[in-house]
């Protein structure tokens, strides 16, 4: 039986999860700096539990067109994780890397050619793995995961997979919100939803 | 002058002539637009889950194709509505992510809420006059209480009415 209730976290589980997200954010934040090479800041992740309704609003804003990657896990911690990308950042992020001019392109362009998809994917793959082997190191747990999925879609119906798995233990999602910083402005979502024993396995990890 | 009432995830509203009702981005979820011809009175649910029986923590009726379903059309009749004219039309149901490693529960729960839900609206007798569901994409929808129709638009893809 599941000791956590998501609805009635304490401070001390909430800064666990604060931190582990600090953790995950800063070291996918050193890999995007050396995909890039260029230095990027991190802001102190923001860790919330929202109602379904306010999910859209504090990513996006109403109706934002996104790139999301998701990955199933498995091992210790069952559940999923979503990297989210507005379509902006992921296209500065795919033509950084593939060394193209920025202004080829209008604001809001949704259409990535199949290299293009391929190198977001990959990003978002980097990003995702270097964000869960911190977590698995923080916490001794073996998380395996599966090949990423990519989807560039509207906010909302990108982040319907992650709350509808969240919609089966309550009515709020556990979103970690680490916005990137440098001249061209990255911004990146991370939704981590591990089933609730995995929750307990995490704290217990931790001595909690 | 015309309203658009939003519907949120886990969601449900009734709206009179001459007000509209939409929400967005229903990816894995289920919008169900109920309409009364006669009385214009309309109503639109988004469901994020096929059955309220399968979750212990069931308390939010919106959430579920079946409790969904019935309180939208419960909400109607107190409107006016007349459940024998009551006609339905949905929308999204979409498998957002591929995998091929498995065959995933979490992932086909789009496939799942199109099938409760068309099973309830049977099972209520609600004809289902039109469906624009499955795919790999998330759709907007809206409903206009004039004519019944409902709007669908997706992202880099042309609006289409059903």
């Amino acid at each position: 039986m599941a000791r956590i209730d998501l609805d009635n976290l304490d401070t001390i589980q909430f800064d666990v999860l604060k931190e582990i997200g600090n953790i995950g954010a800063g070291n996918a934040t050193t890999a995007l700096s050396k995909m890039i090479n260029a230095k990027i800041d991190m802001s102190v992740p923001k860790v919330k539990l929202l109602g379904f309704s306010e999910l859209a609003e504090v990513i996006g804003t109403e109706g934002a067109v996104m790139a999301g990657i998701l990955l199933m896990l498995e091992g210790d911690i069952d559940g999923m994780m979503m990297f989210l990308l507005d379509i902006d950042s992921a296209r500065t992020l795919v033509n950084g890397l593939l060394g193209k001019n920025s202004d080829e392109h209008e604001k809001d362009d949704i259409n990535f050619n199949e290299m293009e998809f391929s190198v977001l994917r990959e990003i978002g793959n980097i990003i995702t793995g270097s964000y869960l082997s911190a977590l698995s190191d923080l916490t001794k747990l073996t998380i395996v995961s599966s090949v990423p999925s990519l989807q560039i879609d509207l906010a909302e119906a990108i982040l319907s997979i992650p709350a509808i798995e969240f919609s089966k233990i309550g009515d709020k999602v556990l979103l970690i919100q680490t916005q990137f910083d440098n001249e061209s402005q990255i911004n990146g979502y991370f939704v981590l939803v591990p089933e609730l024993e995995s929750y307990d396995k995490i704290f217990g990890s931790l001595g909690l | 002058m015309s309203e658009t009432i939003k519907v949120g995830m886990a969601d449900l509203k009734v709206c009179k002539l001459p007000d509209c009702l939409t929400t967005l981005g229903l990816g894995s979820c289920v919008g169900i637009a109920l309409y009364d011809s006669s009385t214009k009175i309309t109503g639109l649910a988004h469901i994020m889950l096929p059955s309220s029986k399968d979750i212990k923590n069931n308390s939010n009726i919106a959430k579920f194709a079946d409790t969904g379903i019935v309180e939208t059309l419960r909400l109607m009749e107190i409107e006016g509505a007349k459940r024998s004219k009551i006609t339905a039309k949905i929308a999204g149901g979409a498998c957002m992510f591929a995998f091929a490693m498995k065959d995933n529960d979490s992932l086909n729960v789009g496939a799942r809420n199109v099938e409760a839900v068309k099973r309830i609206l049977g099972e209520l007798k609600i004809p289902i006059l039109a469906e624009d569901t499955g795919e790999n994409y998330g759709r907007t929808v809206i409903i206009d209480s004039n004519t019944g129709l409902l709007t669908i638009k997706s992202v880099g893809k042309t609006e289409k009415q059903i």
